[in-house]
């Protein structure tokens, strides 16, 4: 998968063209050791281990407040973005730590992508500046045909460009909800991340638009390490490799109270809490 | 087939003819009535007081409009009260020239330093700063004036004159006089006057400015963090687009202000009546300034046509703004990504 043949070989196929820009692009390992978080004095999460496997597909999963989207902040520096947030423990991605390795904190946020709750295209620019967005906004140089190679690849994956071929050039905002959140993840995918982060990326969207990025996510793990955030045990059992509960019991800061191979959570969960959750008995 | 409520774009309602669109109707309860009665009437309100400045102004000064006829507009000299000729030909060049000077420092500052509080300065440094940029935006522009008479100007002369023997091929900047530069020639200028107009001008800019820039959305500064995105690239991706109408409405707010400056300007300048390029040697003036110097002296008829000016410079400020709100309503400050 080294396309370093930037010539227009004008392929509308699926594979993975990704690596346009970094030839030798591969999923990453991220590992998290003991992450503990605050909001000023209060600890929202504590003693949270987890290795997410190259490659691999981790849900997290947990009731409302357990600190899910906490967790995933920080493996990609927004959480420090938030006054008053701090954090303790250590990530690493494939065994360099982001927080105090020699990564610039922008190649981190690059190399590990994120797709909010929340479509926020930007606003004013069209679908296609939208797609190109983060490699304007990391100062990188590209060609013409390698632009139009990268809508075309991106929006694809996106499960967007069907859609949005022949309104490449409407404002961003002028989409559906569906498509913005889809338009998102094209977005991340512009500049080929090595893990994807999604933080309940089908919250606001219907069911077709919902199997379209499941079904992209699927895709992209060959490529893509992905940590998803969600409230649907189906998705979870549709897309995750592995699981990660999450539980804060009252007043204390959330944690993970089981993890592994997503079939034995729901099918075969060690603990009495993760087998209540899996089955809708509580949060 | 009922219509209501996909009703308002019949020409994409497919087969539903303009017959079937239906005009949503509106119950509104008391309070609401209430309430868009006030607001209304607020409304109005603020028409009428303009209609009656603009109204009052042509009143006042009809008679001198109707003794100068056109020449109000292409004479140079102001005597009409020795009988001689009046006209605003030289005075609002000069009006323009200094507002032009005060923005062209002040829009520059303000944008950096409204950028510097939101996207850079720490936090505590960021409330500090915002808390003095206000607090300049409320002192009263004699201070200002006084400050800039007794401590600026002096200092602006050698400057004017370092403009003058180095950047002289610049029309601007060019100084005709026959005993070469002397710094005599540098302390009542079009320049010195501007400088100090754009003291006062900055603060109110940048206020406007910060505080449009603050209310960028948290959603797409994020979104452009999370792609790598460097704080310039943020500034430049997100915060620019959406506060582009806040920029251009700043700056209005403070063209305005230096339009209708006057103790500053009447503090610094000799006035001046024949128009002129260069704005750093001797000579300047300004309507606002006009009328403040002469009003005291003038007679009915001299007052008339003090009048006039003022309404030249009220006019020149309503177009100022029209311009500006349409560039403004083009640009999309306040909007965000809606689902
Ligand atoms: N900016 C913030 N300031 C203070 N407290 C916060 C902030 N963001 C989150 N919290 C707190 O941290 C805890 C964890 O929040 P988090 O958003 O991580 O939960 P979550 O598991 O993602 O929940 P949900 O499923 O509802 O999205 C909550 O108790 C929340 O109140
Ligand atoms: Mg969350």
């Amino acid at each position: 998968m080294t396309s370093t043949d930037t010539t227009s070989s004008n392929t509308t196929t699926m594979s993975s063209d990704i690596s346009l820009l970094d030839p030798g692009h591969k999923a990453a390992g991220l590992t998290a050791t003991n992450v503990a978080c605050w909001f000023g004095t209060k600890k929202v999460l504590e003693g949270v281990n987890l290795d997410m496997a190259p490659g691999q597909v981790t849900a997290l999963i947990g009731p409302s407040g357990c600190g899910k989207s906490t967790f995933l902040r920080t493996l990609n520096r927004m959480h420090e973005l938030v006054p008053s947030a701090t954090l303790a423990g250590e990530i690493l991605i494939d065994g360099v730590d982001i927080y105090r390795g020699a990564i610039p904190v922008t190649d981190v946020r690059r190399r590990i992508g994120m797709v909010f709750q929340k479509p926020n295209p930007f606003p004013a620019m069209t679908v296609a500046e939208n797609v190109l967005a983060g490699l304007k906004l990391s100062g990188l140089k590209t060609t013409r045909s390698e632009r139009d190679d990268l809508i075309e690849s991106c929006l694809s994956k996106a499960g967007l460009w069907n859609e949005v071929k022949n309104r490449l050039g409407d404002p961003g905002r002028a989409l559906s909800g569906g498509q913005q959140q889809r338009l998102c993840i094209a977005r991340s995918l512009a500049v080929s991340p090595q893990v994807l982060l999604m933080d309940e990326p089908c919250s606001a969207l219907d069911p077709t638009s919902t199997r379209r990025i499941e079904q992209t996510i699927s895709e992209i793990s060959e490529t893509i390490t992905v940590v998803i955030v969600t409230h649907n045990m189906q998705q979870a059992q549709r897309v995750s490799h592995r699981c990660a509960f999450f539980l804060a019991a009252e007043n204390e800061p959330g944690r993970i109270i089981e993890e592994g191979p997503t079939k034995d959570i729901f099918t075969n969960p060690r603990d009495s809490r993760t087998n209540d959750y899996v089955n809708g008995r509580f949060g | 087939m009922s219509v209501i409520g996909q009703s308002t774009s019949p020409d994409l309602a497919g087969d539903s003819s303009p017959e079937h669109v239906v005009d949503p109707v509106v119950r509104r309860s008391g309070v609401d009535r209430i309430f868009r009665g006030v607001a209304s009437g607020s409304g109005i309100l603020t028409f009428i007081l303009m209609g009656l400045i603009g109204g009052f102004l042509l009143l006042k000064g009809y008679d001198a409009l109707k003794v100068a006829g056109w020449g109000f507009l292409t004479d140079s000299e102001w005597a009409p009260d020795q009988g001689g000729k009046f006209g605003i030909a030289a005075i609002l060049p000069f009006t323009v020239q200094i507002a032009v000077v005060a923005l062209f420092i002040a829009v520059p500052v303000a944008l950096s330093t409204a950028l510097f509080i939101t996207e850079y300065a720490p936090r505590k440094l960021r409330r500090v700063l915002t808390a003095m940029i206000d607090l300049l935006a409320a002192v009263p522009s004699l201070i200002y004036g006084l400050w800039g008479l007794f401590y600026l100007q002096p200092r602006l002369i050698t400057l004017s004159k370092w403009m003058a023997d180095h950047m002289g091929w610049v029309p601007f900047f060019h100084v005709d006089d026959q005993y070469g530069t002397s710094l005599g020639i540098f302390p009542s200028s079009t320049f010195v006057s501007g400088v100090i107009v754009s003291l006062m001008v900055i603060p109110i800019c940048t206020a406007v400015m910060r505080e449009v820039f603050s209310q960028a959305p948290p959603g797409e500064r994020e979104g452009a963090m999370a792609l790598g995105g460097t704080r310039w690239g943020v500034v430049r991706d997100v915060i620019l687009p959406f506060g582009r109408g806040g920029i251009i409405g700043g700056s209005m707010l403070g063209l305005g202000r230096a339009l209708g400056e006057t103790i500053a300007v009447t503090l610094i300048i000799s006035p001046a009546f024949t128009a002129k390029w260069s704005i750093l040697d001797q000579g300047s003036n300004s309507i606002a300034a006009l009328i403040a110097l002469k009003f005291s002296e003038s007679s009915t008829f001299g007052i008339s046509a003090l009048m006039a000016a003022g309404l030249a410079l009220f006019i020149i400020t309503l177009l100022v703004n029209a311009a500006a709100s349409t560039v403004v309503s083009k640009s999309r400050s306040g909007a965000s990504t809606e689902i």
